[in-house]
């Protein structure tokens, strides 16, 4: 039930109560009662329908570097190149 | 956004969870963590993210499927209500769910009107579209989805919509966990707390279980390299005994939650006690419509009583959303309960564990 991508919105009723958000081109409406002043161009978690959280992106960058630094770690401490591999196969184990 | 999949940089926290599950094992410790929250469990299944874990750390899953929970009983009302010609809307997921003798797909196939929404907002569009008729929304869901139900009542209201009400089952997360974490035949060292109630909760809503309790508790997003972080966190908390909450996915959680969530929830609906499959009557961990607002109760309004339903005697539903049965030790799975015929509500959901490890397993 849960959906984690961000959506971003690109429209707001008078009312300001609903709106519409994007997502890679795909459009929904979208209610907006549950957050506080959205605006056009905030990244919002949309569940059932409605902006349930604003996204934080200075947050979003922060973990994204800091995922990236501990690539990079790995790389300097095993010597191995952290390839962009395919998502996880099932069961894929400690080797 | 899609860094947040990049999964090569799975790789040191593979190496982290394997320093820690040594240092685990040198103590003579094994830990066990639980997920609480569906949409985890479905990620943990496709990610392959158990493979991660040394022997170590065990990963249960727990009741964080709003259908999984969900009595038969309830399912039988809402049958019913269609029964009577009541025009009902649900979530999809509800469609499939057994009751104690049927499910809301086959009553539709013979003629009841079951329509599924994607959102609350449908169920309003529906009654305006058909003023003769009642229209009842199946309300049943976390934390997360009692707020946008709200918001679709508030709007109601608003609109004086006067042909629609709501059959409600919510749940609340933190009667839960508590009740999950006094079973003595279950222990919980850590908890991977769910996503987006803790968007409406607060990721302070788990204090009370790393100050009184010592269990380690991190707040964690849905991409496997926020479960991985997430789950390096709460080792690297049981292998220093320094239980606390750690909020991880802080781009979404505030530690107070929000605000305005809380404040239509509680503007609308009261505590109550509820029904949890496998767990038996919490009190407190649900929420009913206040008073004011009981014209937009189903049961008041179409005089019924939600009656405790049958499960499948032989459905081991409760025993896997406390954590002490892996799907697959369920004598049923994969042989006579199937996603496309499940016999109990963990094989309905996508975020069901009996769905979740039978599509990845
Ligand atoms: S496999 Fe089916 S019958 Fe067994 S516990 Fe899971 S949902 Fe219930």
């Amino acid at each position: 039930m849960c959906l984690a991508i961000p959506m971003k919105i690109i429209a707001i009723e008078e009312d300001g109560l609903t709106g519409t958000v994007d997502l890679d081109g795909i459009r929904y409406p979208v209610g907006l009662m549950l957050v506080e002043n959205p605006s056009i161009g905030d990244y919002v978690i949309v569940h059932a329908g409605y902006a349930i959280e604003k996204l934080d992106t200075v947050e979003a960058d922060a973990r994204l570097a800091l995922f990236d630094s501990l690539a990079e770690v790995y790389r300097r401490e095993s010597g191995q190149e952290v390839a962009l591999v395919a998502p996880l196969q099932p069961g894929t184990g400690e080797s | 956004m899609d860094g947040f999949r990049r999964l090569a940089a799975a790789a040191p926290f593979r190496k982290r969870l394997h320093n820690h599950g040594q240092t685990l094992a040198r103590e003579g410790r094994k830990v066990q963590l639980m997920e609480v929250c569906g949409s985890h469990t479905m990620a943990i299944a496709r990610f392959g993210i158990r493979g991660f874990l040394p022997e170590s750390v065990a990963l249960v899953s727990g009741p964080g499927c709003p259908v999984c929970v969900t009595d038969p009983g309830y399912i039988d009302a809402a049958i019913d209500l269609a029964g009577r010609g009541v025009i009902v809307a649900t979530f999809g997921d509800m469609v499939r769910v057994p009751g104690s003798r049927t499910t809301l797909a086959r009553t539709r196939a013979a003629g009841g009107q079951i329509h599924t929404c994607y959102s609350p907002m449908q169920a309003v569009e529906l009654a305006q579209k058909n003023p003769a008729s009642e229209v009842v929304f199946l309300a049943v869901g976390f934390e997360t989805t009692i707020a946008p139900v709200m918001a679709m009542l508030d709007t109601a209201i608003r609109q004086k919509v006067a042909n629609l009400s709501l059959l409600t089952a919510f749940k609340l997360v933190p009667p839960a966990l508590s009740a999950l974490i006094a079973d003595p035949e279950i222990r919980i060292d850590g908890l991977l707390c769910p996503a987006h109630v803790s968007a409406i909760i607060g990721a302070d809503a788990y204090q009370p279980y790393a100050a009184k309790q010592g269990i380690a508790c991190v707040v964690a997003g849905f991409e496997p390299l926020d479960i991985l972080y997430g789950l390096d966190g709460l080792v690297q908390q049981l292998v220093t005994k320094n239980p606390h909450v750690e909020n991880q996915y802080s781009r979404v959680v505030k530690a107070a939650g929000n605000p305005h969530a809380q404040r239509i929830i509680d503007h609308y609906l009261q505590p109550t006690a509820a029904s949890w499959r496998g767990l038996g009557t919490i009190p407190a961990s649900g929420l009913v419509l206040r008073q004011e607002f009981s014209w937009f109760d189903a049961q008041q309004r179409h005089n019924l009583v939600v009656q405790p339903g049958r499960n499948n005697p032989h459905c081991q539903c409760g025993e896997v959303l406390k954590g002490k049965i892996h799907p697959a030790q369920c004598s049923l799975f994969g042989v006579a309960c199937l996603p496309d015929q499940p016999l109990g509500p963990c094989m309905v959901s996508s975020e069901g564990s009996c769905a979740a490890a039978y599509k990845y397993s």
